[in-house]
């Protein structure tokens, strides 16, 4: 397969990037997205250009690491998958790929295509935890009872693995998708009620805090999602901040 | 309520609320509305109760203008904040993959409407008030079926009123059901609540066009 690839580079976060062209040959369908990228790299490299950074990891559509804006769509064109689990298959010999990073002014670009996404950790830490009496007597978490249907509904917000491609697929740059996860990861377990109020309103706070846009359910990010993280939970977090202003 | 002035949550509820309340308005004023089709005469008499009585005059309709002021500047500064979210613009951007081109642009089917109620507000509401209160006209509760009419005399006012509840429905399609989900409402009602919902949304600006090219084309002969 012969590819044209449009890749945005930059030097720095303070650096003015740019679309630069590649064309890259001898690409199998079997390959990831990534080791096409990796193919590129061994080839700038040997004729002693800089390579293109990107962001990656476990390339098993676990760890959330691997990002990139693939022909104007988070992760590529395919649905429930990260750009790791994006084979080469999708796309057709000569066809011209456009790669960018996941844009939003709280993800500034570090390098090429790596961002900056600890935003996300910021808004985790401000309330996306629960404190957990660990001095040797703590009740063991099966013990408690738990509704069936609560417990697969926490299950799948908990399958949010913080990519950012919520964020870099709605055209507001809205982090309502991933926020609404991690609150409702919790809010649906009776562990998570103790601090439900402080929760919701501090990572509400948070994510404003850190420049993401506002929802207008749109509902982009649900289809962009490689995890299936439902509108659902956004509805939830509406509900529990306002529930969580109501009572003060 | 410690977060809720400030917060973005907080704007999507105003939103959601005072474009709920437009949506109420809008059905009662198709109802008015219609009469001037199938009971001219009922019709004036709503009319004139609306244009006279204290209670809708001085109570409902500055809280009917509040609505629509929250509502369009909360849009304007929604939009603004939210490209400035987005910082650099995407080289290629594949919005159409991912989302409806009504949610993605709301704001011009919006300020299309603004536009148009200008144009409304100048037709009827301004005449009113010039009639009320500038030249202190007698109450005639015989009047509103027939400048009703007349207003709609030009084709070209005519279309431009069918084309802004187009873009009204379009509005609407995306709008009225997104209300719900800003509110909190995700159950086992939203499939009914969003069939509704589009029912809504297309049924009165057509009900609202159906009446424009009517009197368009049943002009009052003297």
């Amino acid at each position: 397969m012969k590819l044209t690839l449009k890749i945005w580079r930059q030097d720095n976060a303070n650096s003015k990037g740019k679309m630069q062209t590649y064309s890259i040959e001898g690409i199998e369908g079997d390959m990831s997205f990534l080791e096409m990228l990796d193919v590129l790299n061994e080839g700038l490299i040997n004729k002693g250009e800089t390579p293109v950074e990107f962001d990656h990891d476990c390339r098993e559509g676990i760890c959330g690491s691997c990002s990139l804006q693939i022909n104007g769509e988070p992760h590529g064109p395919d649905r429930m998958v990260t750009t790791c689990q994006l084979h080469m298959r999708s796309f057709k010999d000569g066809d011209t790929i456009v790669i960018e990073p996941f844009r939003a002014k709280a993800f500034p670009v570090i390098k090429d295509l790596i961002v900056d996404r600890s935003a996300f950790d910021r808004i985790q830490q401000s309330g996306g935890y629960v404190s957990v009496n660990t001095s040797g007597n703590t009740l063991d978490a099966n013990a408690i009872p738990i509704n069936k249907q609560d417990a697969d509904s926490a299950f799948a917000a908990a399958a949010c693995i913080g990519c950012g491609a919520c964020v870099a697929a709605c055209k507001n740059a809205s982090a309502m998708l991933f926020t609404s996860a991690k609150v409702s990861q919790y809010a649906l377990l009776p562990q998570g009620q103790v601090e439900a109020t402080e929760r919701v309103e501090n990572m509400v706070r948070q994510m404003d805090l850190e420049g993401f846009g506002n929802c207008t359910n749109t509902g982009a990010c649900e289809i962009e999602c490689p995890k299936g993280i439902s509108l659902e939970n956004i509805a939830r977090l509406n509900r529990e901040f306002l529930s969580a202003n109501i009572k003060g | 309520m410690s977060g809720i002035p400030s917060s973005s949550i907080a704007r999507k509820i105003i939103m959601a609320l005072s474009g709920l309340f437009l949506v109420v308005f809008l059905g009662q004023h198709f109802v008015i509305n219609i009469t001037s089709v199938i009971a001219p005469d009922t019709f004036n008499t709503w009319s004139h109760f609306m244009g006279y009585n204290p209670l809708v005059q001085y109570a409902l309709q500055p809280v009917l203008i509040g609505g629509v002021i929250v509502h369009f500047v909360m849009g304007f500064v929604l939009e603004i904040q939210n490209r400035k979210a987005r910082g650099v613009r995407y080289f290629k951007y594949n919005g159409g993959a991912n989302a409806s081109w009504i949610s993605r642009n709301m704001i011009i089917s919006g300020a299309t409407v603004l536009a148009f109620l200008f144009v409304h507000m100048y037709d009827f509401w301004f005449h009113e008030m010039v009639y009320k209160y500038v030249e202190f006209s007698p109450e005639d509760p015989t009047r509103y079926y027939t400048e009703t009419v007349e207003k709609f005399h030009s084709p070209i006012k005519t279309g431009l009123y069918v084309i802004s509840f187009a873009l009204l429905a379009l509005h609407l399609l995306h709008g009225f059901a997104s209300s719900f989900q800003t509110m909190g409402v995700n159950n086992k009602y939203s499939a009914a609540i969003k069939t509704f919902t589009k029912v809504y949304a297309v049924a009165i600006p057509l009900g609202f066009a159906f009446i424009a090219i009517y009197h368009h084309l049943n002009p009052i002969t003297h």
